[in-house]
């Protein structure tokens, strides 16, 4: 099979120089200046990266009949995995992982004195419930409308591993206030995990970088938190993007499919 | 599908016909360059791979320094209630570190455990036995109640209701000079027999020491022929 042309067509050899033309005044619009300088911009990104024919790819598909609200609970999800990034990263100038009272204080001062601090910790704090509400609605509809069968069950499969991380995040993440409940929410949450038979007890060490909750655990919970996790989770993201864009959406079960005639095979007996 | 696809074919590349074999060669120059690059990527992967790994489960296996700590005379506790010590169990990491203890004289009336010079006083951890929080100590019932999901434990530790796996862990204790001074933390089974300190949630009867097996990084008894002293105060 041949491979399909990617070049483009030879481009036309310009044209001899126009004579300067002094008598015709050129009136432009200034918004047609700015819309002609937006579209050199892009054309010279495009000619040099080719990412357009990707992006219609993304973006322009063809989806089923019939789907509705329901179907954009995943955006959601993506939307608010984002703010919790934009959000993190911001928290993250003023955040102090330390154990003597300055993880608690730098928190403190991000509610208290930062200009509109306690509102970016808000929208971080009320974040993490919403993506866990959203995962669930999101997994709820894939469930429900059959959407994980033959050829999507890997896209579901890294679905549950982005649900698993979302968890862990929500664990790592709520010890870092390290005000009480943060402290013993970690420590009753550890100490669940010790009780995986035979290798619990060392996954326990492992999470607290000891036998008892130490100088490193808020460290460690924090890299984890901050750097491990959604560094593992934007790449999950996007492969399963990838795969929905890839497989298309699955229509809603109640909308019957309509039978090509091509595809129907008539034999006599 | 062709059927002799999987057709053996001579180890020898001049046998094979390759351009450029000689005599004996069985490995083609390809194939040596494409194993030495790979080999070569690996190592180099491994060469920050290996130590970070470890440099991340290395707490796993160091185990954690532990010495006795002065908590009082022999004249401030009795065997009718408990008085409760602040110890530090992580050094520098401030409350964070602290746990508190109960420690009352050993009464050899309800204590039927074993007696040895480890346990003259009776010290019980504060930390409960079902998920880690802080117990407290009601006098009027004498008992320990846990404040998180009702555990609740007896004058001398014993789990009596809610959903505590084992008695409350234990510390060691040592007499000398006129001082107790407080060890590491021990597990007990239902019996009291010690055991080398686990988490909570680890139930330590039946085959549950080898289920949830002791680890390398808890702190072991230390020796008590260098006992601290307390700090002089100037006259």
């Amino acid at each position: 099979m041949p491979l399909p042309k990617l070049k483009r067509s030879a481009p036309t050899a310009p044209a001899a120089p126009a004579e300067p033309d002094t008598h015709v005044e050129h009136h432009v619009h200034p918004m047609d200046a700015a819309a002609e300088a937006g579209l050199t911009v892009v054309d010279w990104l495009d000619e040099r990266t080719a990412l357009s024919p990707g992006i219609r790819w993304l973006l322009f598909r063809k989806v089923p009949k019939g789907i509705n609200w329901a179907y954009t609970l995943g955006s959601a999800t993506l939307f608010v995995f984002l703010s919790q990034a934009v959000t993190g990263v911001f928290l993250a100038m003023f955040y102090r992982p330390d154990v003597n009272g300055g993880a608690y204080e730098s928190i403190r001062n991000i509610n208290d004195n930062v200009f509109l601090g306690q509102f970016v910790h808000g929208m971080h704090k009320w974040g993490a419930s919403m993506m866990v509400i959203l995962i669930f609605m999101h997994m709820g509809r894939v469930f429900f409308f059959g959407a994980y069968k033959y050829p999507r069950e890997l896209t579901w499969i890294i679905g549950v591993v982005l649900l698993i991380l979302t968890m862990a995040m929500g664990f790592t993440g709520y010890l870092l206030p390290f005000d009480q409940r943060s402290l013993w929410a970690s420590i009753v949450g550890v100490n669940i995990n010790g009780t995986g038979p035979f290798i619990g007890p060392y996954l326990s060490d492992f999470l607290r970088g000891g036998p008892e909750f130490g100088a490193t655990t808020l460290s460690r919970f924090y890299a984890i938190h901050m750097l491990l996790i959604p560094g593992i989770m934007a790449a999950l993201i996007g492969f399963h993007l990838y795969l929905v864009t890839k497989l298309g959406i699955s229509a809603p079960p109640w909308l019957k499919a309509e039978e090509p005639e091509a595809a129907i095979e008539v034999r006599e007996v | 599908m062709p059927a002799d696809r999987h057709k053996k074919s001579s180890k020898y590349t001049l046998d094979r016909g390759m351009p450029g074999a000689f005599e004996g060669e069985t490995v083609t120059r390809r194939r040596f360059i494409n194993v030495t690059a790979q080999g070569a990527g690996i190592i180099a992967v491994a060469s920050f791979a290996l130590p970070a790994l470890g440099f991340a489960i290395g707490p796993i296996f160091k185990r954690q320094p532990f010495e006795w700590q002065i908590i009082g005379r022999p004249d401030d506790f009795t065997d009718e209630t408990y008085s409760t010590k602040v110890l530090t169990i992580v050094e520098g990491i401030g409350e964070a570190g602290e746990s508190l203890a109960y420690v009352r004289k050993r009464d050899p009336l309800i204590d039927t455990e074993p007696h040895d010079k480890y346990n003259n006083y009776i010290a019980l951890s504060s930390r409960c036995m079902h998920l880690g929080c802080p117990v407290r100590y009601v006098q009027a019932a004498e008992r320990f109640i846990c404040p998180c999901h009702g555990g609740v434990y007896n004058f001398r530790g014993e789990v009596a209701g809610g959903p505590p796996v084992r008695p409350l862990d234990r510390f060691y204790t040592y007499e000398a000079n006129d001082l107790v001074y407080i060890g590491p933390r021990y597990s007990v089974n239902s019996e009291l027999q010690r055991f080398s300190p686990r988490d909570p949630g680890q139930p330590l009867d039946g085959i549950g020491q080898y289920v949830y097996p002791s680890r390398p990084s808890t702190p072991v008894l230390p020796p008590t022929n260098n006992l601290p002293v307390p700090p002089t105060i100037p006259s």
